[in-house]
């Protein structure tokens, strides 16, 4: 058991942790005399021929496969030249070549945003094209894009929450208000009838309204962001073919073959960083993760508040209160049953009743025009029957647990403190609970375990590929009614559902990296503070 | 002169008895009797000294005896008498049941007040069950069934209506294991006030420090009252038990066992506090040693399968048992 665990782990840990490492980019001359630049990413004895061959990772996925096998026997000359680069770009993943000129083709208009870099005078157009020009002018075309571009979709964002929060549902209620009163056999003329015609005329008009401002703001965004993306930069590749890309388009750049050990070390930490902050790009292929993680320990934390105080009230009931009937003979071998119920079978469960009987009903009593109009808001997978789905599946493992909890307690310690004039709720609050908490939260870090890195039962009842916070800066703050992502879903899409598997196989070691250490931070807390209440209620065996 | 004080063996019949009953079934009590005796004492003494039904010679009634032993045993009568005229509790015609088995039979006794009664006897004849009835303490089990009457100062205790709580405060108990609860050492002693809801810090400063004084706990751990009460030594356990149960002032203190798991100089300590607590406290102790029941009690019950064989003074019950089962049990025949 041991020795797959560490088996399990040294595999994860020694993928996981070299994927952001810098790698050395090779020219390579083949026999034929085709030249290619790349990584080196694997090597292997090739089934067929029986020569070694390596898997290149040549990148540039838009002119060529990005990935080639190669014969080590066919290699004639490499090389590793110091100026050739590796840009992480925000759409067809990296670029691998060497920079010709950075063409800028204008100059933002407000000067504030970028006349803080004395680099600024640069001449226009034509600029030398060192790798710190390119910096600076990456740097230059975010702050642009700040300034210029991002205010106009900040605005169309705006807006289009407005549409959505106050137009759409409001003519949804209206439309459904309008049609249940003429179900009920008022006529088209009935002032009622008349007040909701008409208020749905305005909203439709206030729609249209807006919509034309959106389409307004877009067409001004979109022609800033032309203006923008003719600022490039040219690159050529191995071929010496000439790619022009945006400037804006260009998340980083690096020289890795000129990098020294701390500048490795810096870009090393800044993949992570932008690994653990930031949202995923390209369909998940690259980028961060942010949002799987939050959505993760929400999950967990959601279930936990759902599952522990109605777990320890089970187990209290079932320990102290239950008589030995035949009722709770029956109960008890349910609860020991259920911790053995396939995950999916809870899945499955979590759709049928809470998704569909629970979140339908609720939206049938609260928000009925919302279903006629197939716009459910519980009445579909989102992180809270996401929640109350795991909290069901580790409830029995918290109620087993805090039931040998307070079984273990000695009997003289209860009848100590009946003999004292204690009741049996003073007796379990103020002794039994506090001697039986370390126990309990034994149970309980099993069941988070268990739940942390649950999947099957998320993908039907809430977790999808990409999804918004399920926490915004308006008032309720949480979002239940949202689906999340995940970490283990999103181990799953982007090993299994990504477009480039081959590409994404290095994040894949990461992600589940990045897992294990949820699972390793939310039970290290919990034993911590388990092994506190052990300390502080250990009860010696005299 | 052959008088001595026993308790009535109804032999196992289950026969409820009414006052008048037993009040009438020897009248000759009132004659040896105090003066001005109240009639609960005349009624336990009619009970204690009921000669007349019992018919078996005894090995105390055939020997001649010496005009001084002759005296002493009359003082020791009268003590007797002055003991139980007053009773803190009287048991009559208790009967309980664990489920279809009888563990009491018959239990007719009073217990004196502020003084030490001890109750011996082998293993599972009830001595505990007995004990734990007078706090009740066995309505934690499930399928216990209690017949007859138990009086604390004339109020019947098995009464379903009473109020446990209020019950267990005046009747407080330290069991054989001492348990204390993994809390610190004030807390420990502190837990029954606080359940009685004395909040004030320095109401509770005083009665801890006084509770763990009269427990002879006081200087060994007043440095450390906030320190985890586990931290203490087993007989260091049984004192601060015995601390937290007088610390709610109870009238009687029940101790099941209380040095059966202590090494000899913790059980030297538990004793000397007995006998410092006796006269303030009334404490009824179950032991298996019958050496220290000698010591420490006043008054010993001798239980056998359930029935009280013998109740009586501790010096007499030791040298003169009246009944055969006694004579055995001490002299380690059986048991």
């Amino acid at each position: 058991m041991l020795l797959v665990t560490l088996t399990a782990l040294y595999v994860v840990f020694a993928n996981g942790l070299g994927v952001f490492w810098p790698q050395p980019i090779y020219e390579i001359t083949l026999a034929d005399g085709s030249k290619l630049l790349g990584e080196w990413r694997e090597e292997e004895i090739d089934p067929l021929s029986g020569r070694q061959r390596i898997k290149f990772y040549c990148a540039n996925m838009e002119d060529m496969p990005p990935f080639r096998w190669i014969y080590a026997d066919e290699i004639v000359h490499q090389e590793q030249p110091t100026e050739v680069l590796k840009l992480d770009r925000a759409a067809n993943l990296h670029y691998i070549g060497y920079l010709k000129e950075i063409r800028l083709s204008s100059r933002p208009r407000n000067q504030n945003a970028a006349s803080a870099d004395p680099a600024d005078d640069v001449p226009e157009e034509t600029t030398p094209s060192g790798p710190e020009q390119l910096a600076w002018a990456i740097r230059w075309a975010k702050r642009w894009e700040a300034a210029e571009v991002a205010p106009w979709r900040q605005q169309e964002n705006q807006l289009a929450q407005q549409l959505n929060d106050q137009i759409k549902y409001a003519l949804i209620e209206a439309r459904y208000q309008l049609q249940q009163l003429l179900r009920a056999g008022r006529s088209q003329s009935d002032p009622a009838c008349q007040a909701l015609t008409d208020r749905i005329a305005q909203l439709t008009q206030e729609e249209n309204r807006l919509k034309a401002e959106a389409h307004q703001l877009a067409a001004r965004r979109a022609e800033q962001e032309t203006k923008l993306r003719h600022n490039v930069a040219v690159f050529l590749d191995v071929q010496g073919r000439e790619k022009q890309i945006p400037l804006v388009d260009i998340v980083r750049s690096s020289r890795p073959n000129a990098m020294s050990l701390p500048a490795k070390c810096q870009f090393y930490l800044a993949k992570w960083w932008e690994l653990l902050t930031d949202p995923p790009r390209e369909a998940n292929q690259d980028g961060g993760i942010f949002p799987a993680i939050l959505g993760t320990v929400l999950l967990v934390f959601l279930m936990a508040i759902v599952a522990f105080p109605l777990g320890v009230l089970a187990g209290v009931y079932l320990g102290e209160y239950a008589r030995d009937n035949l009722l709770v003979r029956w109960v008890r071998v349910a609860v020991n049953n259920l911790a053995g119920i396939p995950s999916i079978v809870y899945g499955i469960f979590g759709l049928g009743f809470f998704i569909y009987l629970c979140g339908g009903t609720l939206d049938s009593w609260f928000y009925p025009a919302r279903v006629e109009a197939r716009e459910p808001v519980f009445g579909q997978p989102c992180i809270l029957w996401a929640a109350l789905t795991l909290g069901l599946l580790t409830l029995p493992v918290v109620i087993v647990s805090t039931e040998e909890a307070l079984r273990q307690i000695p009997r003289e310690i209860r009848e100590g403190s009946y003999a004292l004039g204690a009741t049996k709720l003073q007796t379990l609050l103020r002794v039994l609970l506090p001697m039986a908490s370390p126990g309990v939260m034994t149970g309980f870090i099993l069941a988070m375990a268990r739940a942390v890195g649950e999947v099957a039962p998320l993908m039907i009842t809430g977790a999808v590929k990409s999804a918004p916070l399920p926490i915004t800066a308006q008032f309720p703050f949480i979002r239940l009614d949202r689906q999340f992502m995940h970490l283990g879903y999103h181990i799953l899409d982007i090993s299994c559902k990504s477009p480039n598997v081959e590409a994404t196989k290095g994040l894949v070691y990461v992600t589940t990296l990045l897992l294990l250490a949820v699972v390793l931070v939310l039970t290290s807390t919990a034993i911590w503070l388990r092994n506190r209440m052990r300390k502080r209620y250990y009860v010696r065996a005299i | 002169m052959s008088e001595r004080y026993e308790t009535t063996w109804l032999g196992g019949k289950a026969r409820p008895l009414a006052r008048s009953e037993l009040a009438a079934a020897n009248p000759s009590g009132k004659s040896v009797g105090k003066d001005g005796s109240p009639a609960a004492g005349e009624l336990s003494a009619s009970m204690g000294r009921s000669n007349s039904p019992d018919p078996r010679p005894t090995a105390a009634t055939g020997e001649p005896r010496s005009l001084v032993a002759g005296a002493i045993a009359h003082r020791c009568e009268l003590q007797t008498e002055a003991d139980l005229a007053n009773p803190i509790v009287r048991i009559r015609d208790l009967n309980l049941y664990y489920g279809p088995v009888q563990a009491l039979v018959a239990i007719t006794m009073d217990i004196p007040r502020r003084l030490v009664t001890a109750l011996i006897g082998p293993s599972g004849c009830g001595k505990s069950t007995l004990l734990r009835c007078l706090n009740r303490m066995n309505d934690l089990i499930d399928a216990v069934r209690t017949t007859g009457v138990i009086e604390l100062d004339g109020q019947n205790i098995l009464d379903p209506t009473l109020d446990v709580i209020a019950l267990r405060r005046r009747v407080g108990m330290v069991f054989q294991k001492p348990m204390p609860f993994p809390k610190s050492i004030y807390e420990n002693v502190a837990y029954g006030l606080r359940l009685a809801g004395i909040r004030q810090r320095a109401a509770l400063d005083e009665i801890v420090e006084r509770s763990l004084r009269r427990a002879g706990l006081w200087e060994e751990v007043k440095d450390r009252l906030h320190e985890s009460a586990l931290g203490l030594s087993g007989g260091q356990h049984q004192r601060l038990c015995i601390a937290r149960a007088i610390a709610v002032q109870p009238e009687i203190i029940l101790m099941d066992e209380p040095c059966s798991a202590l090494d000899p100089r913790s059980t030297t300590r538990i004793e000397d506090l007995i006998a410092e607590l006796r006269g303030e406290y009334t404490i009824v102790i179950v032991t298996h040693n019958m050496q220290q029941a000698a010591r420490v009690s006043d008054y010993t019950g001798f239980l056998y399968e359930g029935r009280l064989i013998e109740f009586g003074r501790t010096t007499q019950i030791f040298t003169k048992p009246e009944k055969k089962e006694t004579e055995d049990y001490i002299t380690g025949r059986f048991g």
